[in-house]
């Protein structure tokens, strides 16, 4: 049964257990997490007992017969590494889609993490021009930040604005069940920007097995290591839409019968989530790899444990929502926040950028509590009309993501709104700030 | 000769092995896999089959490998050199590991051979002495580390010789004790302790009597944590459970910090690193880290190491305790070990209890925080641990396995409301729910009172009241609508909102705020409990709200000023103005 071809390479064609997503079969010699083909189709080694060797096979398992030739290749998935990327899409496997070959060194994807102490704190602010973020939840470079978001809201549309604009060395898309149709959309605006030399994709769309979007994100944050640790470069990766990686987990580890905690999910999402997310990190020497993630919701719910997980590992959540009152999508300022928005606004912005971002944000909420007064019958006062007011405006000029402005251009739009509809002791910023810019 | 193994399957970090010999439970052992060695932890013992979980990745690992047993459990050296030390949850120096990314099966030393540090004998010849004794001490930092007999020594003995002033590196001898069957031990700067057995090297664990100062008026002054307490910290993701915590490392009033980020983000460990070497200590002027020990062992790093790093800090803990040191502990998040203990059970198949964490979680939880706690020494000497953990429920809901457990075994309960922090009232602690046990101990409130004056326990009472009266009629003003209640509602509601903003809120990132000592928390405790006390004359409820707000602006510039500062005082002399305004005489 067992012929060696290659060196390392190990032949076997016998089958005597198969499930929707495993094989297993009697050899020796096979290392844990090794790759295997099965009758063509990549798959891993996931469970090892004596010489019996469990495979997932990422493709399924459809159609395979029990003398199936299975293949071990001697190592776990690798990607080759090079400046070949720069320009290039490739499937979950890191096989460029377009054809052709790519030169470059083999790494092992999903490999260790940096050591602490060999981190720096994020300090470079990310400007994007859209005031949602950049004045209420500023990035910053080596964070991690998903949206939150439900199916219907244009979050790819949004991620690509951002991509764009972020100035980024390189931009890594991760495409984790992408529609072909957002595939072709993030190839298409990238083109038009002139940008393409400077992105790399992993793609799995909708067409191909789910369980092969497993090693898309790993895929993308191996080429970003690269990037950024060996050439020093700033990296932004995007992955989208990880709700759906999460999903795909669960499929394998029902099929290897593991108890399923909370949603159905597997018991180690959480470690299974940050040990992607965690590969945001700024090096010392500049470098830098910054994941923007999409967390897609089911009405949305953040206590599923796809989005819970994920709120406690990242660096903050970026909440859209459609706002009826002006009809556009804003960034929800109540219930987005990036943890790390501290280390640069005031800092590398304006100095009274935290006030001014607080003192509107306090003011819009004021507003959400005379809407509540009102829908409940109560009598508004004269503040609780000018409220109202305030927050369409404010909505309207810096919430909504169709916003691209400098960071400059959003405080004074903030210093004209508060000025239009409140006196500034309503506002409440320090005097210095209200002598510096309040417009009179 | 070590007991040898091979490995016989491999599921992820459980590897069964095959072994002829003597084994033992949680006993450590070492798989050699190409040129480099995994730690591993026995966790399960079946006839010749014995289940390990590896502290790291075991991609690529065969059948067949070779084990070998170390004939130990997971231990922990303790010795001078612990302090402004950056550890993974298994002990390595991070600081010594060569390269950018952690290599598996590269373990380091977590002191320092080399160091020569000054020794002082403290202990004589011919002394009778017993595990914990204090034989001399070596200047670590700032603190006199006691060099002590090893914890593992049994019973009498006494002291054959013991070195003189100087000099020496932490192998050197230090002493020589001989037990009662007149043998001699040698005893260094350096001793082994397994992480998951208490060393109890004390004489009494008393109730709790004293409170730990940390600044944070939620605790002091709302729901203390005594010297030697614990207190859990529970809260949905982003309510402020890291930045309370890092607050509470900066600000306690305690001799040393260990801080255990368990399964939790790497920047936040960066963040200590990068201020703690700058930031001092208010009480001593020295810097943070210097009182600081950190064990990182973050969401990316192995998950079984996740469950040892709570040990291994709490072990670190105990060795300073034992020296009569006052040492307050964080983990952050505890939910982590718990979920790590999770995929452990889940892969060895075990029978799952409520939400898939194992049967026996109330009990390790419950056995972790009793090993907190004040003690008596031998030498009648104090040292206490104070022990805080947060908990991450899922779903941010407290009905959940870790947080109830938790629940049973801390004292004092700091619940983080999403609504709080939605609103960005921080520390988002609910100030009805969360509660101290330690104010009922009459010890306690002898304590206190002692402290901050005869009125202190009954003015806390009181303000609490306050708050609850206020949610009170804020929920029937909602029903009703303000011109559907009296006025006196309007006023019940703000007073409570002034406890609310003077005391419960304080802004962590405040130079001046963020730490708040007894002395001035008692001033505007009183200061508030005045205003509470005094009657406001309004004509209309529409005045209500606008009065106030200027009241708890005016308070808030007293919090962001130096106390007792001329700007303390002006601020203070502006808000008289304020309240002499609609205060009825
Ligand atoms: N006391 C505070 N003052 C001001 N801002 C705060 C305070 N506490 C929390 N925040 C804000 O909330 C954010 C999240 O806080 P933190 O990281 O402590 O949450 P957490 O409960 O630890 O969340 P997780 O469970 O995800 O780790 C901070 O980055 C900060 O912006
Ligand atoms: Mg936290």
């Amino acid at each position: 049964m067992e012929k060696d071809t290659k060196a390392f390479q190990r032949v076997y064609t016998k089958l005597f257990q198969l499930t929707k997503a495993t094989v297993s079969l009697y050899a020796s010699g096979i290392g844990n997490e090794e790759l295997a083909i099965v009758e063509g189709r990549l798959a891993q080694v996931v469970k090892i007992m004596g010489d019996v060797v469990t495979l997932q096979v990422f493709a399924g398992t459809e159609g395979i017969a029990t003398d199936a030739e299975v293949i071990f290749t001697g190592k776990a998935p690798t990607l080759k590494v090079g400046e070949d990327l720069a320009g290039r899409f490739f499937n979950a496997y890191g096989e460029p889609i377009d054809g052709g070959e790519i030169m470059g060194e083999e790494r092992e994807i999903g490999g260790p993490s940096v050591n602490p102490v060999r981190r720096q704190q994020p300090s470079e602010f990310i400007a994007t021009g859209i005031a949602g973020i950049d004045l209420n939840n500023a990035l910053v470079t080596g964070q991690k930040i998903p949206f939150f978001a439900d199916p219907d809201q244009p979050f790819n549309q949004v991620m690509a604005s951002v991509a764009l604009r972020a100035q980024a060395d390189k931009i890594i898309l991760g495409g984790v069940g992408l529609t072909n149709d957002d595939y072709l959309y993030f190839k298409r605006v990238f083109d038009d920007a002139g940008a393409l030399d400077r992105i790399v994709g992993f793609i799995n769309t909708t067409e191909h097995p789910p369980v092969e979007r497993l090693l898309v994100p790993d895929m993308a944050l191996s080429a970003a290591e690269y990037y950024a640790h060996e050439k020093g470069q700033k990296v932004l990766v995007l992955l989208t839409d990880l709700t759906l990686y999460a999903d795909a987990l669960s499929i394998v580890s029902n099929r290897m019968d593991q108890i399923p905690s909370k949603d159905s999910m597997p018991g180690s999402l959480y470690s299974d989530l940050a040990r992607l997310y965690e590969k945001a990190v700024q090096f010392p020497e500049g470098g830098s790899i910054t994941i923007i993630a999409v967390t897609t919701l089911s009405g949305g719910d953040i206590t599923h444990a796809i989005p819970d997980n994920t709120g406690y590992i990242t660096e903050g959540q970026l909440f859209l929502r459609k706002d009826s009152d002006i009809g556009k999508v804003i960034v929800d300022p109540f219930r987005s926040l990036s943890r790390l928005k501290q280390l640069v606004i005031g800092k590398k912005t304006r100095e009274d950028h935290p006030q001014v971002m607080n003192a509107a944000v306090r003011l819009y909420a004021d507003a959400a509590n005379a809407k509540t007064k009102l829908e409940n019958g109560f009598d508004l006062t004269d503040y609780d009309e000018r409220t109202l007011e305030f927050a369409k405006a404010y909505s309207e000029k810096l919430l909504a993501i169709d916003v691209n402005v400098e960071v400059e251009a959003m405080l004074d739009t903030a210093y004209e709104l508060f000025s239009k509809y409140f006196s500034p002791v309503e506002v409440g910023l320090k005097q210095e700030f209200v002598d510096k810019f309040w417009k009179k | 000769m070590n007991t040898i193994g091979k490995v016989t399957g491999i599921i992820a970090n459980l590897v069964v092995v095959e072994v002829d010999e003597r084994v033992a439970q949680n006993e450590i052992c070492f798989i050699k896999h190409q040129d480099t060695r995994l730690m591993a932890e026995v966790i399960k013992i079946m006839g010749r089959k014995v289940y390990v979980q590896v502290f790291e990745s075991t991609r690529g690992l065969k059948v067949g490998a070779e084990v070998e047993f170390a004939g130990h459990m997971l231990e922990v050296t303790l010795g001078p050199g612990l302090l402004s030390k950056n550890f993974d949850g298994l002990q390595n120096d991070l600081d010594k590991m060569t390269g950018v990314f952690l290599k598996r099966g590269e373990y380091t030393d977590p002191l320092q051979s080399e160091q020569e540090y000054e020794y002082k004998p403290l202990a004589s010849e011919g002394e009778k002495v017993s595990a914990g004794d204090w034989l001399g001490e070596v200047k670590e930092n700032w603190i006199a580390h006691k060099i002590m007999v090893p914890f593992v020594f049994k019973g009498e003995y006494t002291v054959k010789s013991i070195t003189g002033e100087g000099k020496y590196t932490i192998h050197d001898t230090m002493a020589v004790l001989t037990d009662k069957d007149g043998k001699d031990h040698k005893v260094t700067m350096v001793q082994k302790w397994p992480v998951k057995v208490p060393i109890r090297a004390y004489t009494e664990k008393p109730r709790p009597f004293k409170v730990l100062e940390t600044g944070v008026r939620v605790f002091d002054t709302l729901n203390p944590i005594a010297e030697g307490g614990t207190g859990f910290i529970p809260g949905p993701f982003g309510s402020g459970k890291t930045v309370l915590q890092h607050a509470l490392s900066k600000q306690a009033e305690a001799d040393l910090v260990v801080i255990a980020a368990c399964g939790e983000r790497a920047n936040e460990v960066v963040e200590i690193f990068t201020e703690f070497p700058e930031l001092e200590d208010p009480r001593t002027g020295r810097k943070l880290m210097e009182r600081t020990t950190i064990i990182a062992n973050t969401s990316n790093m192995p998950v079984a190491a996740r469950e040892a790093s709570v040990y291994t800090a709490m072990t670190i803990s105990e060795y300073y305790r034992t020296m009569g040191l006052k040492v307050l502990l964080l983990a952050d998040s505890t939910s982590r070990w718990a979920q790590a203990l999770r995929e452990m059970s889940n892969r060895m198949e075990e029978l799952p209890g409520p939400d898939g964490f194992p049967m026996d979680l109330p009990a390790i939880i419950s056995n972790f925080y009793s090993r907190a706690g004040y003690v008596y020494l031998n030498n009648e000497q104090t040292g206490s641990i104070t022990f805080i953990g947060t908990v991450s429920p899922a779903g941010g809901n407290l009905k959940e396995p870790v947080t109830e457990s938790t629940k049973k075994a801390a004292r004092c309960f700091y619940a983080l409301s999403q609504q709080r922090a939605d609103s960005k009232r921080y520390p988002a602690i609910d100030p009805i729910e969360s509660y101290s046990k330690y104010l009922e101990y009459p010890e306690i409130v002898e304590y206190l009172n002692k402290n901050n004056g005869e009125n202190w326990t009954e003015n806390v009472h009181f303000i609490k009241d306050t708050l609850l009266r206020s949610k009170e009629v804020y929920e029937q003003i909602n029903i009703l609508g303000d011109d559907g209640v009296p006025l006196d509602y309007h006023i019940t509601f703000w007073k409570g909102e002034v406890v609310d903003f003077v005391i419960s809120q304080q802004d962590a990132f405040d130079k001046i705020d963020q730490r708040s000592d007894f002395k001035r928390q008692k001033y505007m405790l009183d200061k508030v409990v005045n205003l509470l006390n005094s009657d406001f004359k309004f004509e209309s409820f529409e005045e209500v709200n606008p009065y106030f707000k200027r009241v708890i602006n005016q308070f808030k510039q007293m919090n962001y000023s130096v106390f007792e500062s001329d700007e303390f005082k002006n601020n203070e002399k502006e808000l008289e103005v304020i309240i002499q305004e609609r205060k009825v005489a």
